[in-house]
């Protein structure tokens, strides 16, 4: 079985890798970083430019095999991602950025699971009763607000409740406020800050794994085992407990790893809303200021999320159903 | 209330309400069930005989409309709740269901679930004591090495293991009753006759009354007491077991026995049809729901409902004419008379050419793990080293339990590529040496008929279009694909009219004569013959056998005919090949194997089919099998049959030594010829 | 995205015995009553319809054009001139928000379906073929999946500012097919060693036809659902595209740019943002519902029988 878990990871990390070298090249392509000193006034002298690009392994005018190669060789050899286009280390503001991101992404995503999970199979046991019905309009609502905009919903909100109450309970720009003194400040304002973001990225979640809980949940209510273990003497709430959720908890796994994708999306998009300065904002801007090296090694940074939560999926699965043990 | 009868059902009627219609699934319905007594419920699908048993249990879904009364020891078990139902649920009353691969939870370990219900009915009980008694019923059920089995999970079990886990589970507190829906319907016959066994063992050790549901008359005749006859949601005949099958009185039941193939008088006369299908339960017409499938029915059939009448000492038909019956004024042979077969003039004449020939065909799979790095874990013979030959207007029998590998030899075959090993010659062709084109071609002259009708034809598609999609291939022009259509629709006993409707507006007989249909289109000269009844309603089973037995005669077709019926290939079949692990164990000319099986293997299987014939299953000494089919990667030295064989059991040490070292080939014994070495020595009887 | 699991195809009300009772009519038709009977349907039905038609005859109903700037009325809220409120330079909102709804209609509408097709042809190509045409295939579909779609249509974004925004819905489409194509080709792979199909093989029917007379047919219903619900995935991306400025590129306007102008002033002048949100809201709301309704209709099992 462990062999098995880490030959799917090597697997993944295969597909990751191949993913981030293609993205450079899409980069490449895609991109011109001549473009921004073309703008300049006055517009530094050709020599000049193509000084600059060189320096960052960028110019245009080296062949894009050569580019790679020597990208490549540096992540691989020197774990080095290049610099940017002020010539900041990549590696060193991706290594403080992600922290910023997965404070939002994983608690976002952990509270989203939970409450999807309880929301579904609350849905599904109560299936077509009131409470179902809104449980599952709600999170068609939710689904048919794109993320942003759940955000800046959630902003307006925030804004007439702190009216309201008449001082900023909820915070919505940025992850903290500078210059506070004292561990008990510093903490109340991390979560002011943290609240909205949160709460927007594990609605979007709660709702989506809800609506998957829901039909797992409901293939598994006509189940066969669930009429043997009521024949047994198990009441139905009882059979559909003990053994209903515990079996539709096993494709949950799988739907984790396929959503995540779309919670990375999301959480970039919070935190562009809330102005945080996490990965997702690094990855939108450097696209914005056409930073070769920045961008790959964001897209390296989300193929590496998607390559963990898809082993993660792997060996939760596994632990979840038996049957694939081997 | 010690004199109440254990259970008493009493004018139980079951509704599902639909859309726009509802299903009357069980109407009316009374019996009595006794403590210790075995009663069979015997009917087709959509009969109501499952509905009903799930009333009792309280198990039904939540839309279904029960009324009546269900007395459990005089207690009415529809006024309880689910909180009081669950209490008698698995400790007084059990069940055992029909597909025991769904019906096991698969997350959590056989011990665990057998204990559960063993904890949930003795609070007092310790974890300790519940896993201990877990072993201990496993052990009852004949699961080998107890102790270890009971950490495994259902899918690390065979499907016949499973039912007897089930069993177990059933049986774990003693109860006063067991229903078992349908127990054996999923299993080979040897395992079948194995469950049954357990079964009665259950009966003995509990002294639970048993109530056994299933289609199959022949199960229950060898084990029920009683036997309740049920069509279209109605109780239509009830009584001993002798008295149903040796007097029957309701039409629907004589025509059921005469339609069913049995292995004593199969192919030796020709079998009854018992046409029509039941009528549909949301639109039930006035009178008796068998009106349109008699062939005695009076007008005033037609006009209401014949009540159960009491006929001789607690035996009762639901039939106006049952009097009749009873006074032997309508013979079963009037009722029913047998089908002529066609005058020797329609007959087509045959040559007798070889048109297949299967020479030492081997087929092995590697079984792989793994999406990207893939790595080996075993091998699978699924077919090694078999050979037969068909002549036209020859029928082979290949007969064998799931995993022989008769179906992957029928792949082989339709591929019409060279197989793996071994050659494959078609009216003399070597399909291997076939070009693209001419593979076209040959594809004319060799059709195939699929198991499940409905899985067969595709459900978007008219009949004419599914019937003529073998003429598209060949360049059939679309007024001569329509004429042919009508030919071809006449012939298998449909209307051309039918035409421009959908496979699912047929019943299953209907949509199997479709598919024959389509097989016949490009006039082959050889249809390979998949299960073709086994998926069909036992009444519905005798007309497509003659239908195809029909065929045969008049258009001098041969048939590659795979079946897991013994009877079906007894009635049918001119020669029969039997199949285990991959290999031709015994063939020979159906005559001369049925009457004389020389290899163990073949005299088990025979033994192990159910006769609907109650005195002659109480007269029959059953040759059991040990255990499953050991597991297709396993290498297996010498006779591959040894780990089960009955006759090695019984052998000298120093003759088992020839078995379990070499591997017997296939050699003429008497008139046909079987893979035993010890042949000679098999004194087991079969009956 | 689009994650659908995988339907059995053959599932009609069938109950746990009665229910074998013959069915009369054909799967279509069945599938219609039940889907007649949704109220969640026809109320998803007439929304769309209703907004189809609003974004095309809406600007008749305003004299203002979105390009018109009424700078005396500038940053006021919804009035009998301006229903939905003006913004900074005193355009009219519910002009935009009209022009914008029919940029984000159209390439919903179309990149939905298109992305249906393109996982239609690819899934249950690789789905039957098998082998190593499936082996690769598989392997592409992961491999674009390693990275999700939204990172891919950024990056490219550069290379479709100087195209016309038709360019997007082809974008959108062509990133947006892999999970449900997976489906297809699993679906496929089922449906490959069904009888029908095997027989239709084993008679000599060609790949193609059979991929078109037997399989694609066969997963339509799987496939009319995802287009629906692929309309919603497909605005979504649009909108969001354009939100953060990779999308359609001012003056060009869709709802997505329109919000993105709303957002700095929506906790002040909150009609610049609620109006084209509300609208985006209720569209894809509306949308979901028929998705939700088809889904039920043609899955059955989801049904209200169950115990």
């Amino acid at each position: 079985m462990i062999v098995y878990l880490i030959r799917r990871f090597i697997n993944y990390a295969i597909l990751s890798m191949i993913a981030t070298v293609m993205a450079y090249v899409l980069a490449c392509l895609a991109l011109d970083p001549k473009a921004r000193y073309l703008g300049r006034n006055p517009r530094p002298s050709d020599e000049a430019i193509n000084h600059i690009l060189n320096r960052l392994g960028t110019n245009p005018d080296d062949p894009i095999l050569s580019r790679t190669m020597h990208w490549f060789t540096q992540i691989i050899f020197h774990g080095n991602f290049g610099q940017e286009y002020n010539y900041t280390s990549v590696s060193h503001d991706m290594f403080v950025r992600s922290g910023v991101s997965l404070q939002l992404l994983l608690l976002g995503s952990f509270l989203g699971a939970f409450f999807g999970v309880a929301l579904g199979v609350w849905g599904a046991v109560r299936q077509y009763k009131a409470s179902d019905q809104i449980v599952t309009y709600s999170s068609y609502l939710v689904l048919a607000t794109p993320v942003f905009v759940l955000g800046v919903l959630l902003m307006i909100v925030a804004t007439n409740f702190n009216n309201a109450v008449g001082h900023q309970v909820i915070q919505f720009t940025g992850q903290y406020t500078p210059g506070l003194n004292g561990t008990w400040n510093i903490l109340q304002d991390r979560v002011s800050h943290l609240f909205l973001p949160t709460l927007a990225l594990s609605m979007f979640g709660a709702a989506e794994y809800s609506r998957y809980q829901r039909n797992a949940m409901l293939d598994v209510l006509s189940a066969d085992y669930i009429r043997t273990a009521r024949s047994k003497g198990r009441t139905r709430g009882a059979a559909m407990v003990r053994h209903g959720v515990r079996v539709a908890l096993i494709p949950m796994s799988t739907y984790f790893a396929y959503s995540f994708g779309t919670l990375i999306a999301g959480s970039t998009f919070l935190e562009k809303v809330f102005s945080w300065h996490g990965m997702g904002e690094f990855a939108l801007d450097s696209i914005i200021k056409n930073d070769i090296n920045a961008t790959a090694a964001s897209i390296f940074y989300v193929s590496v999320l998607v390559l963990i939560s898809s082993t993660l999926a792997e060996v939760l699965y596994a632990a979840l159903d038996p049957r694939v043990r081997i | 209330m010690v004199n109440a009868p254990l259970l008493e059902v009493r004018n139980l009627s079951v509704d599902f309400p639909q859309n726009n219609s509802t299903v009357h699934a069980v109407r009316d319905i009374s019996y009595v069930i006794n403590r210790g007594e075995f009663l069979g419920i015997v009917g087709e699908s959509g009969s109501g005989k499952s509905v009903s048993s799930m009333a009792v249990m309280g198990l039904l879904p939540s839309s279904a409309q029960v009324s009546g009364d269900i007395l459990f020891r005089g207690e009415s078990l529809l006024d309880m709740d689910d909180r009081k139902l669950s209490r008698l649920r698995g400790n007084e009353i059990a069940m055992i269901f029909q597909d025991p691969l769904s019906a096991l939870t698969p997350v959590y370990t056989v011990g665990n679930q057998i204990a559960e219900g063993l904890l949930l009915h003795d609070k007092a009980l310790s974890k300790q004591a519940a896993a201990t008694r877990a072993v201990e019923l496993l052990r009852i059920v004949g699961i080998p090495a107890p102790e270890r089995r009971v950490k495994a999970f259902p899918h690390e079990f065979s499907g016949g293991m499973r039912q007897r886990v089930m069993i177990a589970i059933a049986i774990a507190n003693n109860p006063n009753l067991i229903i078992a829906d349908e127990p054996t319907t999923a299993l080979d016959v040897t395992i079948q006759a194995q469950i049954l066994e357990v079964l009665q063992k259950a009966k003995e050790i509990t002294g639970a009354a048993v109530v056994l549901i299933t289609h199959d008359l022949g199960v229950v005749a060898g084990n029920a007491d009683r036997i309740a006859v049920m069509y279209a949601g109605k109780l239509v005949e009830t009584g001993s077991v002798d008295d149903v099958f040796n007097r029957p009185h309701m039409p629907y039941t004589l025509g059921l026995l005469r339609s069913v193939p049995n292995l004593i008088t199969a192919g030796k006369t020709r079998l009854v049809p018992l046409e029509g299908r039941p009528p549909s339960l949301d639109a039930l017409p006035p009178g008796c729901p068998f009106e349109q499938r008699c062939p005695i029915a009076i007008d005033a059939c037609r006009e209401t409902e014949p009540p159960l009448l009491s006929i001789g000492s607690s035996h009762e038909a639901a039939c106006l004419r049952a009097p009749e019956i009873a006074a032997g004024q309508l013979q079963a042979a009037d009722v029913f008379p047998r089908p002529e077969p066609i005058p020797a003039a329609d007959q087509a004449k045959v040559e007798g050419r070889t048109v297949l020939e299967v020479t030492d065909v081997k087929r092995y799979f590697t079984l792989t793990r793994g999406a990207v790095f893939k790595r080996e874990i075993g091998k699978v013979k699924a077919v090694d080293g078999i050979s037969f030959d068909i002549h036209e207007g020859e029928v082979l029998g290949l007969v064998g339990e799931s995993g022989c590998g008769k179906s992957t030899t029928i792949l082989e075959i339709l591929e019409l590529t060279s197989p793996q090993d071994g050659s494959i010659k078609i009216d003399g062709v070597d399909v291997s040496t076939l070009t693209k084109d001419q593979r076209l071609a040959k594809r004319k002259d060799i059709q195939v008929v699929f198991q499940d009708p409905m899985a067969a034809l595709d459900p978007r598609l008219t009949i004419e279009d599914i019937v003529a999609e073998p003429l598209t291939v060949h360049n059939v022009s679309k007024a001569d694909q329509r004429r042919r259509v009508g030919e071809l629709l006449d012939t298998v006993g449909l209307e051309a009219s039918m035409g421009s409707r959908y496979p699912h507006e047929f019943s299953g007989g209907q949509r199997q004569r479709i598919g024959i249909a389509r097989a016949l289109a490009t006039e082959p000269k050889l249809l390979i013959l998949d299960e073709p009844v086994s998926a069909l309603d036992v009444s519905i089973q005798a007309g497509v056998i003659n239908l195809l037995e029909d065929l045969k005669e008049r258009l001098g077709l041969s048939y590659l005919f795979v079946a897991h019926d013994l009877a079906v290939v007894r009635q049918i079949a001119d020669k029969v090949a039997v199949m285990y692990l991959g290999r031709i164990v015994e063939s020979g000319r159906v005559a001369d194997v049925f009457a004389r099986p020389h290899h163990p293997y073949t005299q088990a299987l025979m033994s192990a089919v159910p006769i609907p014939d109650p005195d002659a299953e109480r007269s029959r000494k059953r040759i059991l099998l040990d255990g499953d089919l050991p597991s297709p990667t396993d290498e297996i030295s010498g006779c591959r049959f040894h780990s089960r064989c009955p006759l090695f059991k019984v052998l000298d040490p120093s003759l088992q030594q020839r078995c379990l070292t070499e591997d017997p080939q296939l050699r003429v014994i008497d008139t046909s010829s079987a893979a035993c070495h010890h042949a000679e020595l098999n004194t087991l009887q079969v009956t | 995205m689009a994650v659908i699991e995988p339907l059995d195809l053959d599932t009609t009300a069938s109950l746990v015995d009665p229910g074998k009772a013959p069915k009369r009519s054909s799967r279509g038709r069945l599938i219609w009553i039940r889907l007649r009977s949704t109220p969640r349907f026809w109320i998803g039905v007439t929304v769309v319809a209703l907004m189809i038609i609003w974004a095309i005859i809406g600007l008749w109903f305003t004299h203002w054009s979105p390009t018109d700037q009424d700078l005396i009325n500038s940053r006021t809220g919804p009035s009998g001139s301006h229903w939905f409120g003006t913004d900074d330079i005193g355009q009219d909102i519910y002009a935009e928000t009209v022009v914008g709804l029919r940029k984000s209609l159209a390439i919903g509408l179309i990149a939905g379906p298109l992305s249906t097709l393109l996982s239609a042809f690819v899934g249950s190509f690789a789905g039957y073929v098998g082998g190593k045409a499936d082996s690769v295939i598989s392997w592409f579909i992961n491999l674009l999946l390693v990275v999700p779609a939204f990172f891919l249509l950024v990056l490219i974004s550069p290379l479709l500012k100087d195209k016309a925004w038709v360019a997007l819905i082809f974008f959108i489409a062509a990133f947006t097919w892999m999970v449900m194509a997976q489906v297809i080709r699993a679906q496929t792979k089922s449906l490959r060693d069904r009888d029908f199909v095997k027989a239709a093989r084993f008679m000599g029917v060609g790949t193609f036809t059979i991929l078109r007379r037997h399989i694609v047919p066969n997963v339509a219903s799987l496939l009319i659902i995802d287009a629906t619900l692929g309309v919603v995935y497909a605005i979504i991306a649009e909108t969001s595209l354009s939100y953060f400025g990779f999308g359609i590129q001012p003056p060009q306007v869709s709802l997505g740019t329109l919000l993105a102008d709303g957002t700095s002033a929506a906790t002040t002048r909150p009609w610049v943002f609620l109006f084209p949100a509300g609208v985006l809201i209720l569209l894809l709301f509306a949308v979901s519902l028929i998705g939700d309704a088809l889904r039920d209709a043609v899955d059955p099992t989801s049904g209200a029988t169950r115990g």
